[in-house]
């Protein structure tokens, strides 16, 4: 009978723990640093916005290139897109071929020192990529332009040749080598997470290297992939001195081998010293837009992410 | 389509370490063949040199010769891939492929090699897979989605029907009950009773009932002490090894008196 009855004591109460003062101490340093982070981005924001209120309001014919904000913005956000696209094409499949080799292919030791020589690659300043691509890249890359615009100058991306090399796909080429650490560190880190046994799953199968290289690893790092191509294409976004050096800036062209084009970064660098007034206010206007871009992209790259969270084997 | 296998003077080596000696013995086709013994004697190791799986570790050989059906598996000239398409292999833990639905976990190793198929080939192979896997009428109202959504052991059942959809000659299985439970495991062995008459079986257990209920002959592998390779102690028909093994070890293990 004794059994069958309600015990007499009431359960023991949970929750309320001893409060501990090292417990204290954390949790409020913890939670403060939660919520600054969250004060300055909100600053930021702040900022941004209104300062860069005038410009909506203000007589098209004083905005820069006197036709209103959207139109003096669109041709820098086309810079900018274009640029970290090219970038981003070039480095993502050079760097997942860098981080399968890493990862799969070579010796241990020799796997090491290239993965450490890219990281290396990430140390470099990008001033130092922007002096690097004007001094030495830019000038070498001059016969390649002539020969695209004398073979294919029928297409509008190759219809002139710079002579000095200072063009937007010069800068989309450095910046490409530049995010090529990231993209290839974070891709490197996911494929050799790759689990065992999905590996040797695909070899029981009969797969060659390549084959299990395509059923089990890439599969399995693709979202990593995606989340570094999306951290390397929003560096490529901000990035701001290699560009401002490199690019021979001009008014918006087809043309990617003449000089022309400017990204919103390098816009903002080359004038906010001198800008005052609306003209400060035209430039952080571009600064917000380039912002929300990034913001999209980054919102993209996580929903291409969870599209497919069920196959992604976290479970 | 399936195959015998001769094993003749195996040694096998993961680097410096020699964990298995001199195993030699035939597997006969059509029939299930179980591997018993102590953990850490080298079922396992000797599992996978049948399918030149050993090799995919670092530093991992083998000497000797495998014969499947009187061609050594090991020739200079025999690809191991190839060998890998003829001889099946389920793992331990279930492993189907978690970014693949059901279906093309079926057919992983199909399109490999880019062979092509047309959709109704493919349909038609995937559920006559997974019907010899006894896994159809679980699966068919959901082929796209998840393999890593169904329970463990239908997993297992489901890595059983990518092996078979390849048609292998030989399927090898290394514990493949052992994270299942007691239903999951009767459905298995029951599925190993009926691959045996299209496949050769080799399978390691360490459950000696399994290896009485489901197998026709059984290999008995023991290590003298820890650090020493481990070696084939003897080989014959399941019921003689259970009811009257020849050698003492044998006898001393299925008995409980040892491992
Ligand atoms: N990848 C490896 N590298 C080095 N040694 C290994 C490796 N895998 C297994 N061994 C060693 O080889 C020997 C045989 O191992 P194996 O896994 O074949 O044993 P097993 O009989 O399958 O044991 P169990 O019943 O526990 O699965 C053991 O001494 C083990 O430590
Ligand atoms: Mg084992």
């Amino acid at each position: 009978m004794s059994a069958t009855t309600a015990p007499e004591t009431p359960p023991q109460q949970h929750g309320k723990p001893t409060k501990r003062p090292g417990d204290v101490l954390f949790r409020g340093l913890s939670t403060a640093s939660a919520f600054s982070i969250l004060l300055i981005l909100a600053g930021v924001a702040i900022f941004l916005v209104s300062e860069a209120l005038p410009v909506f309001g203000a007589d098209p014919a004083e905005v820069t290139g006197g036709e209103g904000f959207v139109s003096y913005v669109w041709p820098l956000i086309f810079g900018t897109l274009v640029a970290s696209l090219i970038a981003m094409v070039v480095a993502t499949p050079v760097a997942v071929g860098i981080a399968l080799f890493v990862s799969h292919y070579a010796p241990k030791r020799l796997g090491t020192a290239i993965g450490f020589v890219i990281d290396l690659l990430a140390a470099v300043p990008s001033v130092v990529f922007g002096m690097w691509g004007f001094q030495v890249f830019a000038p070498r890359l001059v016969p390649f332009f002539t020969w695209l615009s004398d073979n294919l100058g029928f297409l509008p991306f190759f219809e002139t040749a710079s002579r000095t090399g200072r063009t937007i796909l010069t800068a989309s080429l450095v910046l490409a080598v530049m995010i090529l650490p990231i993209i290839t560190a974070v891709s490197r880190e996911v494929f050799l997470q790759t689990p065992r046994l999905h590996e040797e799953a695909a070899l029981a199968l009969g797969a060659t290297q390549w084959e299990m290289i395509r059923t089990a690893v890439l599969p399995f790092g693709k979202p990593g992939v995606i989340g570094g191509t999306m951290l390397g294409l929003g560096r490529a976004l901000g990035e701001t001195m290699a560009v401002a050096i490199i690019l021979s800036p001009g008014v918006f062209t087809w043309n990617l081998i003449d000089s022309g084009n400017i990204t919103v970064p390098a816009e903002i660098a080359l004038n906010f010293p001198e800008a005052a007034g609306l003209r400060l206010s035209e430039l952080i206007a571009a600064g917000l837009v380039l912002f929300g871009i990034t913001l999209g992209v980054n919102l993209l790259a996580r929903w291409v992410v969870n599209r497919r969270a069920e196959f992604s084997g976290a479970n | 389509m399936s195959k015998r296998i001769d094993v003749k003077n195996l040694d096998i080596y993961y680097g410096a370490f020699h964990a298995v000696k001199n195993v030699s013995m035939t597997i006969e086709p059509r029939s299930v063949t179980a591997f018993i013994g102590p953990s850490g004697c080298g079922k396992s190791t000797v599992l996978r040199t049948l399918n030149r799986m050993h090799e995919v570790i670092p530093g991992a050989y083998t000497t000797g010769e495998v014969l499947m059906d009187d061609k050594n598996l090991y020739a200079k000239d025999t690809d191991p891939v190839d060998v890998r398409r003829q001889v099946g292999m389920v793992f331990q833990r279930p492993n189907p492929f978690p970014t693949m639905s059901i279906r093309e976990n079926v057919l992983a190793g199909v399109t490999l090699n880019s062979k092509r198929l047309s959709k109704s080939a493919a349909d038609e192979l995937a559920e006559q897979s997974l019907r010899g896997a006894n896994l159809w009428t679980e699966v068919k109202d959901r082929l796209d989605r998840p393999g890593s959504g169904l329970s463990g052991g239908q997993q297992q059942r489901l890595c059983i029907a990518r092996a078979i959809a390849v048609q292998p000659e030989v399927i090898l299985m290394d514990e493949p009950c052992s994270a299942l439970d007691p239903i999951s495991t009767l459905a298995i062995e029951d599925l190993i009773n009926e691959l045996k008459s299209d496949y050769t079986v080799v399978i390691v257990t360490h459950n000696m009932q399994q290896a009485a209920r489901v197998s026709d002959r059984t290999g008995f592998f023991n290590l003298e002490a820890t650090g020493m390779p481990g070696e084939l102690v003897e080989m014959d028909d399941t019921q003689k090894i259970f009811s009257n093994p020849s050698k003492p070890a044998t006898e001393d293990y299925i008995s409980g008196r040892f491992g």
